[in-house]
């Protein structure tokens, strides 16, 4: 047993020298953003870790014990990740987020509805704590900012969340059984990306919105899991025919059974990568939907609603317009690069591809 | 290749069809037209009697959806609900103007992201390359309406303070924008700012995927071949590498279309342009689900017509893709 650790770690580092090297670039240009290239380049980015170490890991297991060998199969994933600096400050960054967004009240110098009546429509000062400056009733931004980060949190875990187990439900049906349920569902898919999002989207929430945060978050999720689908699909298309699979068969599994306990776990590399992507995408799509009147309805506070509210003011009031769009524009990136490093961590075929 | 193109066409049809199906029974469930006009004061019960009989709008939901087909081809959409008003008309004007924004916008984002993007490929891990991902992943990470408010803050204070007119921020022309030359410019002036937005979107896109795509061939076997057969760098890349890299952005761009749109829709709204997306907005602010129901269609059409193109695109570049 021992012998077999020393030789996995052995082929962990080999694989970890192979990409050392580039460890701080960006990935610049591996597979492109899912959300926009999902169509295209669905084969391209879905090779899982799990293709080849998921038939080594079931042969080894006769050997060794299985909870050992998944356990450090997760142990390389994280030490990879851990790798990419970038995506662990990003890490870092949303976890603050995080912890503000749970404790708004605390963390928030003020109420996010407080009025200051002597600091109106003021910039960003020291003076009273108002860093983000205040909007024309003297509201502080910064509490209004720290307040609307819960929403917009939420909703968008929430929309990858639901969107994640749409996603791959309908793509592991469609891929493992294949023909008239794989056409039925891939031709729905097909109908969804005919009609531009945002069109069905606004259509969507504004009659059925209603502006609570839970609504926007499903309609949300009912229309963009339609690319991760396209890749689990993908994936156990090919899975499908392998050996493993064939022998679950043979053992007497059932479908669901080969599909969740066999197939599944390869196809947990893009699934995660997908996941990140569609936070961040969530993040956008939510922020633009609340700015233009869509979203999350007052006086719940969200980072669109605010820059659409702090744009009403007028051009003069730049402040107001600047610091929630910064915040949304680092949820986005943070996200962004733990995607990354999730694909480093969990695909590294990919990288070394590119 | 023709009855592949023939097969497709059948199946685009099909879709357009499915696609009218869900958007008039959507449409109809999530609003209702008399609701809405019993809501407004200034409308009597006798006109919502009116618009009742002329839109049947009390006959079940699949003879209203055959009415609503028959309008859609003999008369061009119809009209709208209560001003009774053709839609058509309102529509061409505005895709007019659509058309101009995201005709401009490709045209420069494609330009720049296939320089961007060649140039990182072939400078691979240089300071220009890092400086365009780090472009691509804030300009994929920033809301499109936000950076447009930006730019209108910008120029606005640019206005007030050196009273320097460079870009106008909201409408298509100026209240008298002259004619000829005088027209293009102020025209131009007005445009330029919402060009801007929706390109740099995708430039951060388009650059990505050139970049890789450009990788991917410039790794090839045959490139090497290329290379090996003593040609020079300058041939290899120009005329090994780079047409087939671009072959892949072909189809991406076509594809992008719905895209391209839900960023019109945005940047319209931001700058107050009388395009599509602005008329969209109204019309679905305003409750009356015929003009939004149109609007749907006609963009449905767009994007499947586009999803034709690149696929006969890809069989007709990539001779290695057989269309049958």
């Amino acid at each position: 047993m021992t012998e077999h650790l020393s030789r996995e770690q052995r082929l962990a580092q080999g694989r970890e020298d192979l990409q050392g090297r580039e460890d701080l670039a960006l990935s610049p240009g591996a597979g492109g953003h899912a959300t926009a290239t999902g169509q295209t380049s669905t084969g391209a980015g879905a090779l899982p870790m799990g293709v080849d170490s998921a038939d080594s890991e079931v042969i080894l297991s006769h050997e060794s014990g299985l909870e050992v060998k998944a356990r450090s199969q997760w142990t390389y994933a994280r030490r990879r990740f851990f790798r990419h600096r970038l995506a662990v400050i990003s890490l870092i960054v949303l976890l603050v987020a995080a912890i503000l967004a749970m404790f708004p009240a605390r963390f928030a110098p003020y109420a996010f509805d407080e009025f200051d009546f002597n600091n109106i429509i003021e910039g960003p000062t020291t003076e009273g704590k108002h860093y983000f400056g205040t909007d024309q009733l003297g509201r502080d931004y910064l509490s209004r900012v720290i307040f609307a980060l819960q929403t917009s949190l939420w909703v968008a875990f929430m929309v990858a969340g639901v969107a994640t187990l749409v996603g791959t439900v309908v793509g592991a049906v469609a891929g493992y059984y294949g023909g008239w349920i794989d056409n039925l569902l891939m031709r729905l898919v097909d109908l969804i990306l005919v009609v531009p999002f945002l069109a069905i989207l606004l259509v969507l929430s504004a009659y059925l919105g209603e502006g609570k945060p839970l609504r926007v978050a499903l309609i949300l999720a009912l229309l963009i899991w339609v690319g991760l689908a396209r890749i689990v699909r993908g994936v156990f298309l090919s899975l499908r025919e392998k050996e493993f699979v064939e022998a679950a068969r043979a053992a007497g599994a059932g479908d669901l059974r080969i599909m969740f306990r066999h197939m599944l776990p390869s196809t947990v590399g893009p699934i995660v990568v997908t996941m990140t992507l569609l936070v961040a995408a969530a993040i956008l799509i939510e922020a633009a939907l609340s700015f233009l009147g869509f979203g999350v309805q007052p006086p719940t506070p969200a980072l669109g609603k605010l820059i659409g509210d702090g744009a009403a003011d007028g051009f003069s009031t730049w402040w107001l317009v600047t610091f929630p769009g910064l915040v949304i524009v680092t949820l986005a990136l943070a996200v962004n690069f733990i995607g990354d490093g999730l694909r480093d961590a969990l695909d590294p075929q990919q990288r070394v591809r590119a | 290749m023709l009855t592949y193109v023939i097969r497709r066409l059948a199946y685009s049809i099909a879709v357009l069809f499915a696609a009218s199906i869900v958007v008039f029974w959507g449409m109809s469930s999530v609003t209702s037209v008399i609701g809405f006009l019993e809501q407004q004061p200034n409308i009597s019960k006798q006109t919502i009697q009116n618009i009742t009989e002329r839109k049947h709008l009390d006959e079940p939901i699949y003879v209203r959806y055959g009415y609503w087909v028959k309008d859609v081809f003999t008369n061009k959409f119809g009209t709208e609900t209560e001003s009774d008003l053709p839609i058509w008309p309102d529509l061409v004007r505005a895709m007019g103007h659509t058309v101009q924004l995201i005709v401009a916008a490709e045209i420069i984002a494609i330009l720049l992201a296939v320089l961007i993007g060649v140039y990182s490929a072939l400078r691979q891990y240089s300071a220009f390359d890092y400086a365009a991902t780090t472009f691509s992943f804030v300009g994929l990470a920033m809301p499109v309406f936000w950076l447009a408010l930006m730019l209108q803050i910008l120029f606005v204070q640019i206005y007030l303070k050196w009273d320097l007119r460079i870009f106008y921020v909201a409408s298509l022309n100026s209240v008298d924008p002259g004619s000829g030359v005088e027209f293009v410019l102020d025209r131009v002036q007005h445009l330029a700012l919402p060009i801007i937005v929706l390109a740099i979107a995708n430039i951060a896109t388009y650059s990505r995927f050139m970049r890789a795509s450009m990788l991917d061939v410039i790794n090839s076997d045959y490139v090497r071949t290329a290379r090996a057969k003593g040609l020079a760098e300058k041939r290899v890349t120009m005329k090994h590498a780079f047409r087939n890299a671009l072959i892949p952005l072909v189809t991406l761009v076509a594809l992008n279309f719905g895209g391209l749109l839900s960023g019109a829709v945005i940047t319209e709204t931001i700058f107050a342009l009388d395009g599509m997306g602005l008329y969209f907005i109204t019309k679905l602010n305003a409750g009356d689900p015929y003009p939004v129901m149109a609007f749907l269609m006609v963009t449905a059409v767009f994007v499947v017509v586009f999803n034709l193109l690149a696929d006969l695109a890809y069989g007709l570049l990539d001779p290695r893709v057989r269309l049958d």
